[in-house]
């Protein structure tokens, strides 16, 4: 298996050249010009950011229903919830920031309290208060905290989606499944499928990382405290 | 053993509650002021006087955001009464169901914010010159499935943060990302109150569902939290 991160590393690097080769270089829009072009990145960066907090909340329950029953798995299921949290808000973070841009050239301005872009900030405001809660909760209850506190904002998101929807909208009708007038030029077909190929390839590399990283971390800190026990037995009989 | 059904439980626990309430009077007094310092800075942002169109708009908004930063001072005490003389290490070994120290503390919550508001609305009405021209009949209803709304994931999360560091600053921190939809249904349907400019039910509706869910998760989770070790 050690060929297989690398491997994974050199075809998602491959998957990324190619869809910036297939972003460049797919036909002008006819109304926005060249500025459309960062569609091909604001797309699978936000469409992506909606899919890492179902494995944050899978893991959560998976955390929460081996908690009592097998103390190595839960603390896996633990590690890859705070994996796929940090890339939510990674990935949310760059789609806010694209579509940002892509609104102050298109609308005049940074930010409209739109229902899509509202709904969306939250979302990034839910996960970024998750990893803050990770920060501040003491040792031994940060996994338990967090893996309740997930399965709350997953329970938050669709609510959230929905009201906001009902309240006000700006953003431009979803381009998939936005009714008759949306969709796109199959000339740009393999423009899109390229880069939400190629970032999910990206985002699961580095979920994995953050996985062994923070299984290493996990590690190290119950060796240490296995340490700080045996020295604490020592002191104690010489006491 | 005396046998007592859930909702005696509940009532035992509400009861305490309120009886150390009643005796401290701390909750209710250190939010009473602290949301009428809220409506007074407001005043200091803005003419209420001036221009009264806006100040029907905004003031929904004004009343919950007030009531929110007062809830969440009181709610920070609401668990720390528990952790003096190690009652909460008591209570976790008490044969009674976990989630009925949980309703009990919620609802005594709920009616301290309450009680709040129902000091806290005239003052609203009168120090920014309001008069309602919508069914007003209808705060009869939005003001309690609001306040439970806030009450009852507040609740649960100072419960999450008691063994926690910066307890005191992380329950806003959790609490109003999550409160965020039902602070805009509230809002919106508080607003309807004042200007008539548009139907409230979706907003009753959103309320109410949003009450529902969130009453079931912290329910079914609030065990989990309190054996927490």
């Amino acid at each position: 298996m050690q060929w297989f991160g690398p491997l994974w590393l050199a075809l998602t690097f491959a998957a990324l050249g190619m869809g910036f080769y297939q972003a460049a270089t797919a036909p002008r829009e006819a109304t926005m010009g060249d500025l459309y072009r960062v569609f091909f990145y604001h797309f699978p960066h936000t469409i992506l950011s909606f899919l890492w907090p179902y494995v944050n909340c899978f893991a959560s329950f998976a955390y929460l229903y081996l908690r009592g029953r097998d103390q190595e798995k839960a603390q896996a299921a633990d590690a890859l919830a705070v994996a796929s949290a940090e890339v939510t808000v990674l990935y949310a973070s760059i789609g806010l920031a694209t579509g940002m841009l892509w609104g102050r050239a298109a609308w005049g301005i940074w930010w409209a309290w739109d229902a899509r872009l509202t709904t969306y900030l939250l979302l990034w405001l839910l996960y970024v208060s998750y990893l803050i809660v990770r920060r501040f909760s003491a040792g031994g209850q940060t996994a338990l905290i967090a893996a309740v506190l997930a399965i709350f904002a997953a329970i938050d998101v669709p609510i959230c989606y929905e009201s906001i929807r009902w309240w006000r909208t700006q953003h431009p009708a979803p381009v998939f499944g936005g009714g008759e007038d949306a969709g796109i030029d199959p000339s740009m077909w393999p423009a899109v499928l390229w880069n939400v190929g190629a970032w999910l390839m990206w985002g699961l590399l580095i979920i994995g990382v953050r996985y062994v990283v923070e299984r290493r971390k996990q590690r190290y800190q119950a060796a240490t405290a296995l340490d700080f026990l045996n020295s604490g037995d020592d002191t104690v009989e010489a006491a | 053993m005396l046998k007592m059904t859930y909702a005696q439980h509940v009532w035992t626990h509400l009861q305490k509650d309120l009886r150390l309430e009643w005796r401290a009077r701390d909750s209710i007094n250190g939010m009473l002021f602290f949301a009428l310092l809220v409506v007074v800075v407001f005043a200091m942002a803005f003419d209420p006087g001036a221009y009264p169109a806006i100040t029907r708009q905004i003031s929904g908004g004004l009343l919950w955001v007030g009531l929110l930063f007062a809830a969440v001072t009181a709610l920070n005490q609401s668990w720390a009464r528990e952790q003096r003389n190690h009652v909460l290490e008591a209570q976790r070994l008490a044969p009674s169901p976990a989630s009925t120290l949980f309703l009990g503390k919620a609802l005594a919550n709920l009616l301290f914010v309450t009680a709040v508001e129902i000091i806290l609305a005239p003052v609203f009405v009168v120090f920014y010159n309001l008069h309602p021209l919508g069914n007003a009949w209808l705060l009869l209803l939005i003001l309690p499935l609001g306040t439970w709304a806030l009450v009852i994931n507040g609740t649960f999360f100072a419960a999450l943060g008691l063994r926690s560091r910066n307890r005191e600053m992380l329950l806003p921190l959790v609490l109003f990302p999550i409160a965020m939809p039902a602070l805009l249904a509230m809002t919106q349907a508080t607003t309807y109150v004042l200007t008539n400019e548009f139907t409230p039910n979706l907003w009753m509706k959103v309320l109410t569902a949003y009450d529902i869910v969130f009453t079931t998760a912290c329910i079914l989770l609030f065990e989990t939290i309190l054996h927490a070790e």
